[in-house]
């Protein structure tokens, strides 16, 4: 590199020590150096292998000498802004305010091991941990106080930190958190036995202060994953066939010529079995090593297609498992006034993070550092360690946020290539996904068939159900593992998240004759799968809310009314009951379907239910159906959540307001292609999503529940819109849409059918 | 082949060594060490690459670095000095109007295609000063977010539009207050 002009607007590169490497971090002067140097104090605090000790106070804070506290937190920052959240909790309980709080980036040597950032538990399981252990050394802290100041505990009073007995003034009757502990450690057991304070005395929780990581974001001074680069490294890209091959099936290299990229200069070829890398000292090298390396594979044609898998799914031996049986469905059927049933496709769909996953790796004959974006560094650590041949404790993994990946994006997958490619290298090595890699070999949101049933009476009661589910499982193995060391594919044991979902199928409603089936598809030669944000729940509220309305219909009654007829839960009401006023539905009586407009364009409007694993999310969608084009647009989009006690309810309305324009680019655009070898949708045009012309209206609504525990509220509101979307579509033209998303061609089909 | 290329960029003169064909972008992230454009997809499709040249946004990632010889490049981080030219402010401010109107309105969430957004809509704001919605939906279209911040993204454009006005009819420029509207709704 030639003289770099030393530009007054970036004067500063930040090196730090961590895990024995030096990490360069780029940046203009201020907050984000501040905050790097805060990260170097506390490498040094975490100069061993982690898990730190749970039961130890200390792990989960530490006060500082300037009166400030960092609190160490288990769950990674991907933009919901838990973070600042899990701050608000502990500032909460210490008495600070949140200026005197921060948190450091997930470190395996730093960081407790709360498990992954999944099923938007961030707060759920997160913070009783954080809030007792902030309630446990505000104690600790009063009891130094009082013997400081000579008084008794009872008498002394906390704000911002300063500690001073009650009913007088002075510098004698005062003490801060700073003075009492200054940086030392509390070599204190953390007991969970101090009382936490009552939701009365709350005076940060449940209130709206800002995110923390936006001005950086904004300014451009926030590091991610991306910006990062290690010294005397090498830039890294990975090279597969375009589009992922049959998981379990493989692709094997037919013929590798690494003459052919001779002509670039310092770049090499790493291969270990399968597994191919290019390396080079430019970036720019290593992205047209890639490009120009002369391979060919073997792919067996194995794939069922795009076209083909729901057939496919259907027909296969399949695992089955009744999830819930309640009452006779049959016999409850068999006299029912109203009657509806339905066959149903949710397709598979991509992660596809906006910034392709990264990550930086160091591997040595002992040591290992790997930087990535995974959402879970202990369990990470875990499976490299394997692949590298060291222990758990020998490898160090650090997390830093790359863009927004809505669940299990290629973040392991990548973390796991680079370290082979290091390892193979001998050198430090930042490997970047191409877009390709990122949209071609993602673990997608898995395709789902649905079949359903469900009957009601003469009076608009609904007295049976029953939900038959086909999808496979997530997969186990990620590729960079299969292609290197030919680990067997497998598949996740099957748990709540992977398998017909209560909550989403008729759970919200009273219903005396329930049965719930999961039929689980083998995974081997379909897509490779895993969650992708509310997993598998868009597919069953498309299905299911569709039927419940079919036989709101059939009881000549309105959706809202037929829905709140059939709910006695408190919380589904309140979420229904919010989106139904918000969008003035009973203001607006829509015409019966007999009576439909025959424009050529025609509007509709659904109302629907549905969630994850916790919390309710109730929706109202308002669409525009083309008939003679058969294009869907999504006008406005209503949420609401209840998800319990809502510490920032701001960051929540921001969630469901991402939830709802992400539920209407899956529910009209998103769908994996793919052919008998390969995925086929490998970008952006080939896998289109929503856009800023066709972005709906959105108006998000939290329910507040100050005296209840928090639940998740990262991506319940997404079944209920998907649903909504759905019966807005029937409302519109008369007409099930019986699979998504919905493209003109899907659409119009759907409409000459009828 | 190799060679030495001199380029100006964020009003500073640099000497770079690469291939004339390297895309832009990576000289910037790597060379010049810059955070602001970043990496997307390589295929100007997303918009997270977006720098102005010579005050107009384009795609850095399919930019040869040869082609920006003699021109003008400005990244996030030299936005509010160009910015500041551009107005003929005395001082050059610590944001652009859209990048303080997008914290005003809490519009980030992973935040990583901001710095596109940010380019795309200084440029708008440069040209069309008072964009209608559609226009606004218009020229931001080219650029994607998984997050789905697009609703909040257009309201900052419209905050900072009206922010910009009111400077120009000779107050001040004041960025307003962030609106706080409480959507919770009672049990």
């Amino acid at each position: 590199m030639n003289q770099i002009g030393s530009s007054a607007l970036f004067p500063r590169r930040e090196f730090l020590k961590a895990g024995g490497a030096l990490i360069v971090g780029f940046s203009s002067a201020g907050a984000v150096g501040d905050a790097l140097f805060a990260q170097a104090a506390a490498a040094a605090r975490g100069a061993a292998a982690g898990p730190p000790d749970p039961k130890q106070i200390d792990t989960w804070l530490a006060v500082h000498s300037d009166n400030t506290a960092t609190v160490y937190v288990g769950y990674v920052e991907l933009g919901q802004g838990s973070t600042t959240s899990l701050l608000q909790i502990s500032a909460e309980e210490l008495d600070l305010d949140m200026s005197q709080v921060s948190t450091v980036r997930l470190d395996t040597n730093l960081t407790p091991n709360q498990g992954g950032t999944y099923s938007s538990s961030s707060i759920a399981r997160g913070s009783p941990a954080i809030r007792t252990a902030a309630a446990e050394a505000r104690q600790a802290l009063l009891q130094m106080a009082a013997q400081k100041l000579g008084a008794p505990i009872e008498r002394l009073v906390v704000s911002k930190g300063v500690v001073t007995v009650g009913g007088m003034g002075g510098e004698s009757s005062s003490v801060t958190y700073g003075e009492l502990v200054g940086d030392k450690p509390f070599n204190l057991a953390f007991t969970g036995s101090a009382p936490v304070k009552p939701v009365s005395d709350y005076k940060l929780v449940g209130t709206r202060p800002l995110r923390n990581d936006i001005p950086e974001k904004v300014s451009g001074e926030y590091i991610y994953l991306q910006h990062l680069r290690l010294p005397g490294m090498l830039h890294a890209r990975v090279v597969r066939p375009r589009g992922q091959t049959a998981y379990g099936s493989g692709a094997k290299v037919a013929s590798l010529d690494e003459s052919s990229i001779a002509h670039i200069p310092n770049a090499r070829v790493v291969r270990k079995g399968d597994f191919v890398g290019v390396v080079a000292e430019r970036e720019w090298d290593a992205v047209r090593a890639a490009r120009d390396l002369k391979i060919t594979w073997d792919i067996p044609p194995v794939l069922p297609t795009s076209e083909g898998v729901y057939d496919a799914m259907r027909a296969e031996k399949t695992g089955d498992r009744v999830v819930l049986q309640r009452g006779d469905v049959d016999a409850a059927v068999s006299g029912a006034a109203h009657l509806a049933s339905g066959h149903y496709h949710g397709p598979y769909q991509a992660h596809a993070p906006f910034g392709p996953n990264g990550a930086l790796a160091d591997v040595k004959s002992d040591s290992a550092l790997v930087i990535c974006s995974t959402q879970d560094v202990y369990a990470t650590r875990n499976t490299l360690a394997g692949i590298l041949g060291l222990k758990p404790q020998q490898v160090r993994v650090q997390y830093y946020e790359g863009s927004g990946t809505y669940g299990h994006s290629c973040y392991d997958d990548v973390a796991q290539a680079a370290a082979i490619i290091s390892q193979l290298a001998g050198k430090p090595v930042r490997l970047q996904f191409m877009r390709w890699d990122e949209h071609g070999w993602d673990l997608y949101g898995p395709a789902h068939v649905g079949e359903l049933r469900a009957a009601a009476d003469a009076n608009g009661k609904i007295i049976a159900y029953q939900y038959d589910g086909w999808h496979h499982n997530w997969s186990a193995v990620e590729t960079s593992a299969q292609l290197a060391l030919g680990t067997p594919a497998a598949e996740w044991r099957d748990g709540a998240a992977q398998m017909v979902n209560p909550s989403d199928c008729g759970g919200m409603y009273d219903i005396s004759n329930v049965r719930l089936v999961n039929h689980h598809v083998p995974g081997m030669n379909y897509l490779r799968g895993a969650w992708l944000r509310s997993p598998l729940d868009l597919s069953f509220s498309f299905a299911s809310e569709q039927t419940i309305d079919d036989l709101a219909r059939q009881a000549k009654m309105d959706a809202y009314e037929f829905r709140r007829r059939n709910i006695t839960n408190e919380h589904w009401m309140g979420v229904l009951d919010a989106v139904a006023k918000a969008s003035k539905w009973s203001d607006t009586p829509r015409p019966p379907a007999s009576k439909l407009s025959s424009a050529k364009i025609v509007t509709g409007r659904g109302i629907g239910l549905g969630t994850h694993l916790t919390s309710y999310g109730g929706a109202v969608v308002e669409i525009e159906v083309n008939k003679e084009t058969g294009k869907v647009r999504i006008r406005r989009m209503y949420g609401a959540i209840d998800a319990g006690l809502a510490v920032n309810p701001a960051f929540i309305e921001n969630q469901i307001s991402g939830q709802l324009v992400q539920t209407a680019s899956r529910m009209l655009l998103e769908e994996v292609t793919f052919s008998k070898t390969n995925v086929t949708s490998l970008d952006w045009n080939t896998y289109p999503i929503l856009r800023f012309e066709e972005c709906p209206e959105v108006f998000p609504m939290v329910v507040q529940r100050l005296d209840q525990k928090s639940t998740g509220a990262g991506e319940e509101v997404m079944a209920a819109a998907a649903g909504a979307t759905a019966c807005a579509f029937y409302d519109a033209t008369g007409v099930h849409i019986t699979e998504f998303p919905l493209t003109p061609k899907r659409v119009l089909a759907a409409l000459s059918r009828a | 082949m190799t060679g030495e290329i001199k380029i100006r960029v964020n009003e500073q003169m640099h000497s770079i060594a690469a291939d004339p064909d390297t895309p832009l972008l990576y000289v910037l992230m790597n060379d010049l060490q810059l955070q602001g454009p970043r990496f997307g997809c390589g295929l100007a499709q997303c918009g997270s690459c977006s720098v102005l040249l010579n005050g107009a946004e384009i795609r850095s990632c399919v930019t040869p670095v040869s082609a920006v010889v003699g021109k003008s490049v400005t990244t996030l981080e030299g936005l509010p000095a160009w910015y500041a030219r551009q107005r003929k402010l005395a001082n050059v401010p610590v944001l652009h109007p859209v990048q303080q109107a997008l914290i005003d309105e809490q519009a980030v969430q992973c935040g990583y295609c901001f710095n596109g957004m940010i380019i795309q809509a200084a440029d708008l704001l440069s040209k069309t000063p008072q964009p209608t919605e559609a226009q606004i939906r218009s020229a931001m279209n080219g650029h994607l977010c998984r997050c789905g911040s697009y609703p909040r993204v257009i309201k900052a454009i419209q905050r900072a539009s009206h922010a910009m006005k009111t400077a120009m009819d000779g107050a001040p420029e004041v960025i307003l207050a962030q609106e706080t509207q409480a959507r919770e709704v009672a049990p």
